[in-house]
């Protein structure tokens, strides 16, 4: 033993090991009161880890070039031993790290988590969002299927929308004057490489500023108002064990879930891995339907709801920008939607509804009733945001218990 | 938080027994990632038997013929070449060929082949893995005065005789491998089939 | 009206097309565990496909391997051009020549049943039906002016579009099988819906017809997704495993938690 801690005393003199795991693991407080919700960021962490580690593996069999990377994929599914597999955990975990996140975020709404002194926190969880839209767009285009070139020719275009450079910009981005092997070159060069660092150094900030100020809880309460007389909050338990052993109970659970889709449903019947994707890129047929993967539906219907490009544009921009002002919408002066008013409640429920609604949507034709209800998700999606500051200003709220509740 | 309740062997037990659990699930996590580092269908294809057409090889010449992406060599000896091989055994490095994996067991003999003349032999020096060049010809050579015939690398000097057996004072310390093979009728000599009749 | 036709194709012993609207698709029940059915269906594919369809992913070995074929069998009755055993299903015909003759390149199959499903490949091999307009004399009720010829032909035999007595329920009493002229009835569109009947009978009665294309299809369900049978069966063991270990770290997690209100 005297060994381990001698060898520990010489590492510690030329790094911070141990000083790091207790700041940030064994000696960092958490509240005592996390539930189910909070589980989803160890989640994505998971994910994270995931698509990195099958990542890098698919690199070593996939050749992005247009002539052979719809065939390298096949090549990956067949010839190459647990193959398969690897790009199952990819594609399965593409659409589950979507997931994950989305409760995640959802969890920030419902407790506050974004407010005073989190906003930064919020504003590097989005940056890791909108990154992470990239780099699945990307990933996507990849296999060189039907929907990876014509999602990728409907969503290129979108820049084209831009006044007076729009065109060119397009160009620029292709490379090419149509989707071709450099646009796939490039795009593989920024998802396997550019995107993954931009997203690891976001990530790294998130959970710097996040352990800087603490977690955030259920109830919205401060655990260091109260410590005992060692500065120890009452209400917080250190992170290791407490939390790691918690976790561990989530992850097993969740990798049930996620091996389940893995091994027997890769597909998602066509929502995980599209059906028309398994036919080739074919540059001079459209197929009958272009959908977006689920995780883009609500902004896609969002784009789609105006019948003018720039407009449409515009808008789902806008849909996305908004989230990042959040921190600065809430003016309510409780954190935690268990004392907020009724109002608020029943809108944040409503604005979660309408968010699958639309999510939902985007992965349907935009005909009739559907174009209707797309309008409608819209109409509420931004009448959440907009009369945030208002309600959250003037309503009532209960009181803030001083402690945590159970 | 009090400590009173803490059962320490409970605890020690779980963790131990989680620590297992989630063990063997990383031993399991990792066992396709390393199996998709093993030669895949397409390498195996690649990998498959190549067949040869012998009969227009001289005595005194060889052909190359490529198996799984290795130059295989296959050699007619004249009869002169070949009766000198018994001699060479005093200046060999393993004249017995004691080295089992350098050659299927019908080819642990002096000539290292199945048939007396024809020897087949995998074209990559057992030092450093260069391609051995044939001087067939006895003849003095600018590396060996008295050659009698055999490959020299130009690498490094390594020198085999023409059953690819090394010589003494060479780099390398092996017999050239010789490749699983067969012959399909007079004519066609199949590498990478040991059986006569596959 | 709607709930007619719907039992009208429930129990129509050839297929209806539907005017309009989504062609409705026959039910079919894919088993890749059935050996012999996924050979026979390889056989039909390499008789009556593979001259103008490649299923360039995947390799004759492995197709022989796990359907159980020995590979000198494959290698006399699959592999046409004397390949390698080792190598992927390409077949001889460039694309840039077919597309010279056909007006389109022959799709490759190997995927197809991922993109389309079993049963749109099951219904549409059996819905082609003489049709004079088109270039090779057939039309399909599931593709409609398919550039492709009734392959199958000579299995199945003629087939027409037309109005024919059809089955339209049961007698409550008897039993018995009620009748009726299709064309009797009109559909959405107030036209008289036609149905497809044999008018000569192939090699293959209804019912063996159904069956091969039954192999055909399943086969291609097998092409598409080789591991998908492996799949589920390590599947089983990893959720088995996840399951057991629940249970030491449920535990563990309790233990430590005990002692916290």
């Amino acid at each position: 033993m005297s060994k381990m801690s001698d060898f520990m005393g010489w590492v510690d003199h030329r790094i911070p090991l141990t000083a790091t795991f207790e700041k940030h693991m064994s000696k960092y407080y958490a509240p005592k009161n996390f539930n189910f919700w909070y589980f989803f960021g160890v989640f994505a962490f998971l994910m994270l880890a995931n698509q990195i580690l099958t990542g890098v593996w698919l690199t070593m069999s996939f050749t992005p070039s247009a002539e052979e990377a719809f065939a390298s994929v096949e090549y990956i599914m067949r010839d190459v031993e647990f193959g398969w597999l690897i790009r199952y955990m990819h594609s399965t975990g593409a659409s589950f790290f979507f997931v994950v996140i989305y409760m995640h975020m959802f969890r920030g709404l419902m407790y506050g988590s974004y407010q005073k002194p989190r906003e930064l926190i919020w504003i590097f969880g989005m940056f890791i969002y909108v990154a992470l839209m990239a780099e699945a767009f990307m990933g996507y285009v990849l296999p060189w299927g039907q929907m990876s070139y014509w999602g990728a020719q409907v969503i290129i275009s979108l820049f084209g929308a831009i006044p007076v450079v729009g065109d060119d910009l397009v160009t620029w981005i292709k490379g090419d004057f149509l989707i071709s092997g450099i646009t796939l070159n490039r795009f593989f060069a920024l998802h396997v490489i550019a995107l993954p660092l931009v997203i690891v150094a976001l990530v790294f900030l998130h959970i710097v500023a996040l352990h800087e100020v603490g977690s955030n809880n259920p109830d919205g309460v401060d655990i260091k108002k109260y410590k005992d007389e060692e500065g120890r909050p009452l209400d917080g338990v250190p992170f290791h064990p407490y939390y790691t052993v918690h976790d561990l109970v989530g992850i097993v659970v969740f990798l049930f879930v996620f091996c389940f889709v893995i091994f027997f449903w890769p597909e998602g019947n066509g929502y995980f891995l599209e059906h028309a994707n398994f036919e080739e890129a074919n540059g001079l047929k459209t197929p009958a339907h272009i959908a977006p993967v689920w995780y883009f539906g609500a902004f896609y219907t969002i784009l789609r709801v105006v019948p003018d490009k720039l407009l449409g544009v515009i808008l789902m921009a806008a849909a996305i920008a908004i989230l990042f002002v959040l921190p600065w919408l809430d003016r309510s002066p409780v954190k935690s939607w268990r004392y907020k008013g009724w109002i608020s409640r029943i809108n944040l429920v409503l604005f979660g509804l309408f968010f699958i609604l639309l999510t939902w949507l985007g992965t349907q034709p935009a005909t009739g009733v559907y174009a209707q209800l797309g309008l409608i998700g819209t109409i509420v999606y931004f009448a959440w945001f907009l009369t945030l500051p208002i309600i959250s200003a003037k309503e009532k709220t209960k009181p803030v218990p001083e402690r945590v509740t159970g | 938080m009090n400590n009173d309740g803490v059962n320490n062997g409970r605890r020690r037990f779980l963790i131990a027994t989680t620590a297992v659990g989630g063990g063997v699930g990383a031993v399991g996590v990792a066992i396709p990632f390393v199996k998709s580092w093993n030669p895949s269908e397409k390498a195996k294809a690649a990998g498959a038997p190549a067949k040869a057409d012998i009969s227009k090889v001289e005595p005194g010449s060889m052909i190359v013929v490529e198996w799984r992406g290795k130059p295989v060599y296959v050699v007619r000896r004249t009869d002169e070449t070949i009766g000198f091989l018994e001699g060479l055994a005093a200046d060999l490095k393993d004249p017995q060929n004691t080295v089992t994996d350098q050659q299927p067991e019908y080819a642990n003999n002096v000539y290292r082949s199945r048939k007396e003349d024809l020897v087949v032999i995998e074209g990559v020096c057992t030092h450093l893995g260069c391609a051995p060049k044939l001087y067939a010809e006895v003849k003095p050579e600018s590396f060996q005065e008295d050659w009698k015939g055999g490959f020299f690398c130009p690498c490094h000097g390594s020198r085999f005789d023409l059953s690819g057996r090394v010589f003494k004072g060479s780099p390398a310390g092996k017999n050239l491998k010789i490749p699983p093979h067969s012959y399909l009728d007079e004519n066609t000599l199949i590498i990478g089939v040991d059986e006569e009749n596959s | 009206m709607k709930t007619l036709i719907a039992l009208v194709f429930a129990l129509l012993p050839t297929l209806t097309l539907a005017a309009g609207g989504g062609v409705h698709l026959d039910e079919m029940k894919v088993d890749l565990e059935d050996n012999a059915s996924l050979q026979r269906g390889a056989k039909y594919f390499a008789n009556y496909c593979m001259g103008c369809h490649s299923t360039k992913f995947a390799r004759y070995n492995r197709v022989a391997r796990d359907l159980g074929i020995p590979e000198d069998v494959m290698s006399e009755n699959l592999i046409f051009s004397g390949e390698n055993i080792g190598m992927l299903m390409k077949i001889a015909m460039r694309p840039e020549d077919s597309k010279k003759w056909f007006g389109a390149a022959p799709p490759d199959l190997t995927l197809v049943a991922r993109v389309r499903g079993a049963d749109w490949i099951y219904t549409y091999l059996r819905s082609f039906y003489a049709d004079d307009t088109r270039p090779y004399g057939v039309n399909n009720a599931v593709f409609k002016d398919v550039g492709m010829p009734h392959v199958l032909e000579e299995l199945q035999g003629k087939q027409v579009k037309g109005c024919a007595s059809v089955v339209t329920g049961f007698d409550p009493l008897t039993g018995r099988e009620l009748e009726e002229d299709s064309c009797a009835k009109l559909d959405h569109e107030e036209q008289p819906i036609e149905v497809l009947y044999l008018e000569e009978e192939g090699q293959l009665d209804a019912k063996g017809f159904d069956k091969a294309v039954a192999d055909l299809t399943n086969f291609l369900v097998y092409m598409a997704e080789p591991m998908a049978l492996e799949r589920r069966s390590i599947g089983f063991w990893v959720l088995l495993f996840l399951a057991i270990l629940f249970i030491p770290v449920y535990y563990l997690n309790r233990e430590f938690w005990r002692g916290i209100h």
